[in-house]
């Protein structure tokens, strides 16, 4: 069976539709079969037809997403009452270590995202981990900053990532490798991603899971939730009529 | 003495700048070198054989034992004499002949 690949974090400039179009088809003939692109929180409908439109012409699947950015960990819990329903995959950018606390345990969030050029403020740690394992919150890996950076900013940064990585695999919690891309330049294909995700020791099988069954699993989990059909989980509405 | 399995690799080369051969593999050493040292460098036995510029289109060949550093590598490329660039793999073979199949098919 061919494996589907996703790349959940393609940063695109909602002013510039074109330059939408373009990222989006790059991903598309990199060999992606899903892209989500965070929209912003005053989104309107017609903005999210457009870029719908957009993916139906290139033919990829498009996923909607959400990043959140909270300062305090109330904030972050009214974010996700106002966006869960709304969105297909929250992500939070946990800037505090009291918001990626809150972030981990709970199971609203989907991805847990840290600061990628302030290697001080990646709380993801054991007691991190062991939360987000147990609300099957995912580590989100962006490669945009191992890229751009050089020198002693990419070692320290790749050793960051490196014992974060060493943690999620201890903890088994889910690593979702992303581009992180603002510019169509900056996308790889989905095995050089994995490639590059070697530099954080992941080795390959893990790495294609991180660019393919992961993402794709978290997506499936959503849009299920997000359906009519959903009751809880493991209960969904099967017939509905007088002859039930 | 145990003989050398190599590996072929096809790139594209995605700019808007076109590049002679001699610009290019020097990116590709500066890549490797900066990621695993002049030691994993030359581990790699890395050597063009063939360069079309107006395609974009290049051929490599390394140890397959260094394949996934000499992929990395290239995947870390973002600039070519300091102009944006990013480096693809088209293709990945044990054989010229099969790597030429890949590429038509591709």
């Amino acid at each position: 069976m061919k494996r589907t690949y996703a790349d959940l974090h393609l940063c695109v400039d909602f002013n510039n539709y074109e330059q939408v179009s373009r990222a989006i088809s790059k991903a598309a003939k990199l060999g992606y079969q899903l892209v989500a692109v965070p929209f912003p929180p005053r989104l309107t409908e017609s903005q999210f037809q457009q870029v719908q439109r957009i993916c139906e012409e290139i033919k990829v699947g498009l996923v909607s997403r959400m990043d959140l950015r909270p300062r305090t960990p109330e904030e972050l819990l009214i974010g996700l009452r106002k966006f869960r329903r709304r969105f297909e995959v929250i992500a939070v950018l946990c800037e505090s270590k009291n918001v990626a606390r809150q972030a981990a345990k709970d199971r609203r969030v989907d991805l847990l995202n840290f600061p990628q050029f302030d290697f001080r403020r990646r709380f993801f740690d054991a007691a991190e981990a062991e939360l987000a394992s147990s609300c099957l919150a995912s580590l989100e890996i962006d490669v945009k900053p191992l890229l751009i950076m050089e020198g002693a900013a990419r070692v320290r940064f790749l050793s960051s990532l490196r014992r974060e990585v060493a943690v999620a695999k201890e903890f088994r919690v889910p690593i979702v490798v992303s581009s992180g891309a603002s510019d169509e330049l900056l996308m790889r294909k989905p095995k050089d991603l994995a490639a590059l995700a070697s530099l954080f020791d992941l080795d390959e099988a893990f790495a294609i899971e991180a660019v393919s069954t992961n993402p794709v699993a978290i997506v499936k989990k959503n849009r299920e939730k997000l359906g009519p059909r959903f009751v809880a989980p493991g209960i969904r509405v099967i017939r509905r009529g007088e002859d039930c | 003495m145990k003989r050398v399995k190599r590996r072929y690799l096809a790139l594209t080369i995605d700019s808007r700048e076109a590049y002679g051969s001699n610009e290019f593999m020097n990116a590709v050493w500066a890549a490797v070198s900066r990621l695993y040292g002049e030691y994993g460098a030359s581990r790699t036995g890395l050597s063009l054989i063939g360069y079309n510029g107006e395609r974009k289109l290049v051929i490599l060949r390394t140890v397959h034992t260094t394949l996934g550093m000499v992929r990395t590598a290239l995947a870390s490329i973002t600039k070519i004499e300091g102009k944006p660039t990013a480096v693809h793999v088209l293709a990945v073979s044990g054989t010229l002949k099969a790597l030429h199949h890949k590429i038509d098919r591709a």
